[in-house]
């Protein structure tokens, strides 16, 4: 099998372990240390699988982030990403899934990929639309959801989550595909790899390098406005009880009176 | 502004109309004076059920001759708005299908989808839809902002189902200008036995306290004995535990049962999102501060390896 480049499509989000904060325009405050998303590890993975099979070809990192932030293209360069291209722009904030997929969408066009991967949703906005609509932009045929993916003579041949189960699905090359967390077992960056993510190159653009116009994206593009962003209603405080070795006891009843059992 | 037309993409599983599907029917109906709907199939599988539930009219492509539905879909909704026959707002459910079919037409159209939506309403000239975040603790209101037709995806189980006892929709056939490239070649359908996790009365889901793949076997015994169907949080099933169709969660299945149960779950905004509609929670899990206590009604601060064999024993001595 000869070469492939594979793009993965990455997302540095803010941490998620900590609580998320909006912005004074109810935009998510992404200000800060931002990480790998963790959806993401798993295309790396697959991406460096599949190029380690076909004996040739790199996997390059494609990123949209604020402030030239590149915390988390470093851990996916760690893992053995050849190299990435972030796309920073002030005219950014605000945008939409759409425009992220235009911006996405012209970067991935300079690497010429024969496969684009990508999560099937980022786990800080989780629209579940910028792979498909990158797909879209660059006429490529997708399949979403994959559980696993191979590659043959110039076709992708993936199992595609279902309601019922799954699907077989075949595309011609190039493709995109959107994976689905678990489907490969991330690996640990290495010391080694750490080390030599320092000096692999990242090619750092603007809307303007891309040739897109800063006033069609972004909050002046997005074709959506937040108009308000109220609490939800609480749920009324429950009962929380410490297990005395009757706490079983304690859920029996409870069903029993739900009439449950 | 009223609304005057919407449609429903509608969508089905071996000739039975999704569930999804009916409920944003029933949601169609309150806001706009037609109803219709888009299939990805043979029109007739889908005209008397959709009609049943308000819609007046189907239309369809006809065979996609295996193609994933996403290019094939849009491409047709996208061929009828340019040529001048289009609904003001365009309701899609968020499943696999659904978010392909939304976001290619978004591209077709050059207009955005708004996602993960729970509700709609139309508030004078605007359409502003609702989607929770940060686990569903704040609730974000948008409106569109350029010209229709919009596009919004909900999230399952945001409305009821209600039959209006209409007759059959009039089908009508719609021109696929690109029939797509990615071609199902076989199906798969993986057998449960049990009621189904979105449709289950009650629900027992296992998470990472569980310990390990063996220690699950305890949740799907407790689901037996309580007729429940078995789930589980995300961590457990990237972890290769348990597959992918019992995931409950944002990304996974939104489930709404009169009982959940949670065991050694946590409760991560991801999970929360999928559960917190139930009727009743029950947490077990050993850290008091879990956040999974606080949507629970009964929260038993303990180790689910003592208190769920116990519950199991006491449920089947009954």
């Amino acid at each position: 099998m000869s070469a492939m480049n594979v793009v993965v499509c990455v997302k540095q989000i803010p941490d998620p372990a900590e609580p998320g904060k909006l912005e004074a325009d109810n935009t998510l405050d992404r200000s800060g240390k931002l990480i790998l998303d963790e959806s993401d590890s798993y295309g790396v993975e697959m991406a460096l699988q599949l190029v380690d099979k076909a004996g040739g070809g790199d996997v390059t990192l494609v990123s949209m982030a604020p402030d030239n932030e590149v915390g988390g293209l470093r851990t996916a360069l760690a893992m053995g990403a050849a190299k990435a291209i972030l796309v920073s722009d002030d005219a950014l904030s605000g945008a939409g899934a759409l425009d992220t997929a235009k911006v996405l969408a012209a970067a991935i066009k300079r690497a010429e990929p024969d496969l684009v991967l990508a999560a099937t949703e980022s786990s800080d906005g989780y629209t579940g639309t910028v792979p498909e609509q990158v797909a879209a932009l660059l006429g490529l045929p997708s399949v979403t959801f994959a559980k696993e993916v191979e590659l043959a003579d110039g076709t992708v041949k993936v199992q595609r989550q279902t309601e019922a189960g799954y699907d077989e699905v075949e595309s011609p090359l190039p493709a995109l595909v959107s994976v689905t967390a678990g489907v490969v077992e991330p690996r640990y960056p290495s010391f080694k790899g750490i080390m030599a993510a320092k000096s692999k190159p990242v090619d750092q653009l603007k809307l303007a390098d891309l040739g897109i116009d800063a006033g069609s994206v972004g909050s002046a593009g997005a074709g959506q406005e937040i108009v308000a962003v109220e609490e939800a209603p609480a749920r009324e405080a429950g009962e929380i009880i410490e297990d005395d070795g009757e706490g079983f006891a304690r859920i029996v009843a409870y069903l029993e009176n739900l009439k449950v059992i | 502004m009223a609304l005057d037309r919407i449609w429903v993409l509608a969508e089905a599983l071996d000739g039975t109309v999704a569930p999804i599907t009916l409920e944003l029917l029933g949601k169609a109906r309150e806001l706009a004076g037609t109803v219709e709907v888009v299939y990805g199939g043979d029109g007739a599988h889908v005209a008397e059920a959709v009609g049943a539930h308000g819609a007046t009219k189907v239309y369809a492509t006809g065979d996609l001759s295996g193609s994933l539905p996403g290019v094939p879909v849009a491409s047709a909704i996208a061929k009828q708005v340019q040529d001048g026959n289009a609904p003001d707002l365009l309701m899609v459910g968020t499943t696999y299908d659904g978010r392909d079919i939304a976001a290619r037409l978004s591209v077709a159209l050059d207009r955005p989808v708004l996602t993960n939506n729970t509700d709609v309403a139309v508030d004078g000239d605007d359409i502003v839809v609702t989607a929770p975040v940060f686990g569903g603790t704040k609730l974000v209101k948008s409106r569109f902002t350029v010209g229709g037709p919009y596009i919004a995806l909900f999230r399952p189980k945001s409305f009821p189902a209600e039959s209006t006892g209409g007759g059959a929709a009039e089908v009508a056939s719609i021109e696929v200008p690109d029939g797509g490239h990615a071609k199902v070649v076989n199906r798969h359908v993986e057998e449960s036995s049990g009621p189904k996790l979105d449709e289950a009365e009650v629900v027992v889901s296992g998470g990472r306290g569980m310990g390990d793949a063996e220690k699950y076997q305890v949740i799907e015994d407790l689901a037996k004995a309580l007729k429940a169907a078995p789930g589980a949080s995300r961590a457990i099933v990237d972890a290769g535990w348990v597959p992918y169709s019992y995931q409950v969660g944002q990304t996974g299945k939104v489930v709404k049962p009169n009982v959940y149960i949670a065991a050694g779950i946590s409760g991560a905004t991801q999970h929360l999102v999928g559960m917190k509609g139930s009727k009743n929670i029950i947490a077990i899990n050993k850290d008091p501060e879990a956040p999974i206590f606080s949507v629970a009604d009964l929260g038993i601060v303990g180790d689910v390896h003592k208190v769920l064999p116990k519950l199991l024993e006491a449920l089947s001595s009954r």
